[in-house]
């Protein structure tokens, strides 16, 4: 998902960079203000941040046989929300950016709205939604996950074919043809990596329950009975 | 403790290794990075008139010095989340022992 360095117009630089500062600055302010209320959640969030580290790190070889990785961002948004989440992620992509020659500088606003912004989001929705239709828990995790990392790919391939519809700018046609072209690279590759990243996200939700449930209960991702529940304890 | 997630998450991964040995032993796939394919694309779209408007600062000088630096970034990860959730495992477990919470008044006039 990672638009390459210089493979955006400048305007499209512009247009990502606008959508994204606001959002990562409120992040940034959230962040500070729930540190600051709350010193204990850090080991939750230093969790959250490595696993999108860990995740985003990771090649995997896909059925395209190509490669492709998963995005790591789930767990974030489920328990801290997609603003915080985008503030995880920049950091991630300005690593990758200035390290591995991955992403880039110009494109930065465009990875964060599709990996820190898009992304979350939609998990977020889908946990929230999952947990009103009292579904399985874990499964509600895998699918906020799985689905989360689609939509960032979403975006991607949509920004790209913004930025570079077939037959000229503002071809609404063109669009699509561009779109589905750099859909057919992505999406199909991501299938089967958003099912591995939803199942291993769902697992190392389970281990942070099992460490850290009393804080989760107090940020009100998760119901105390359910928790009960989930750790095999008496209600 | 029910480990049917633990087994539900190893079907997976096994499948999806099953697919990368199927599909490796019976294509010719070269397993490119995904991120680097929309540059044909585009060239391909653009009839190769766009020209990209920055170059990385810095590239890893080779294969092994670029899977250095994404080992490092996973070593790095993972460390935090194994010392955190080893951490809470360890203290939830002495405090079920002991029966008191750390960090509450008794233990505090313990030491």
């Amino acid at each position: 998902m990672h638009i390459m360095e210089g493979y955006l117009p400048a305007i499209w630089c512009i247009v990502w960079f606008a959508v994204s500062i606001p959002v990562v600055a409120y992040g940034v302010y959230k962040l500070n203000k729930l540190v600051k209320e709350e010193r204990g959640i850090l080991p939750v969030l230093a969790v959250a941040g490595a696993f999108i580290f860990v995740l985003s790190s990771l090649k995997m070889p896909s059925v395209t046989g190509s490669c492709s990785h998963p995005t790591g961002t789930g767990i974030g948004a489920i328990i801290f929300g997609p603003a915080i989440t985008a503030v995880l992620s920049t950091i991630v992509l300005i690593y990758q950016a200035l390290f591995l020659a991955h992403g880039g500088l110009t494109t930065l606003g465009a990875n964060v709205f599709s990996m820190g912004i898009v992304g979350p989001i939609v998990s977020y929705l889908i946990y929230k939604a999952g947990m009103k239709g009292k579904l399985n828990f874990y499964l509600v995790v895998f699918l906020a996950a799985t689905i989360g990392d689609w939509a960032t790919y979403i975006v991607t391939s949509t920004e790209l074919a913004l930025a570079f519809p077939a037959g000229g700018i503002l071809s609404f046609g063109g669009f699509f043809s561009s779109f589905s072209k750099f859909v057919a690279i992505f999406a199909i590759t991501q299938v089967p990596l958003a099912i591995v990243e939803g199942a291993v996200s769902a697992l190392l939700f389970k281990y942070i329950i099992q460490a850290k449930s009393d804080l989760l209960v107090e940020m009100k991702v998760i119901g105390e009975p359910l928790v009960r529940k989930l750790r095999g304890l008496p209600a | 403790m029910s480990r049917k997630l633990e087994l539900i998450v190893l079907a997976i991964l096994l499948i999806f290794v099953a697919q990368f040995i199927y599909v490796s032993s019976t294509t010719n796939a070269e397993y490119g990075g995904a991120d680097d394919k929309p540059a044909d694309v585009i060239e391909q779209i653009t009839g190769g008139t766009y020209t990209p408007i920055a170059h990385p600062i810095w590239e890893p000088p080779s294969g092994e010095i670029e899977s250095l630096l994404f080992a490092l970034q996973a070593a790095i990860g993972a460390s935090i989340i194994g010392y955190f959730l080893g951490y809470y495992r360890a203290k939830n477990n002495y405090e079920k022992k002991l029966g008191f919470k750390t960090g509450s008044k008794t233990e505090k006039q313990s030491l």
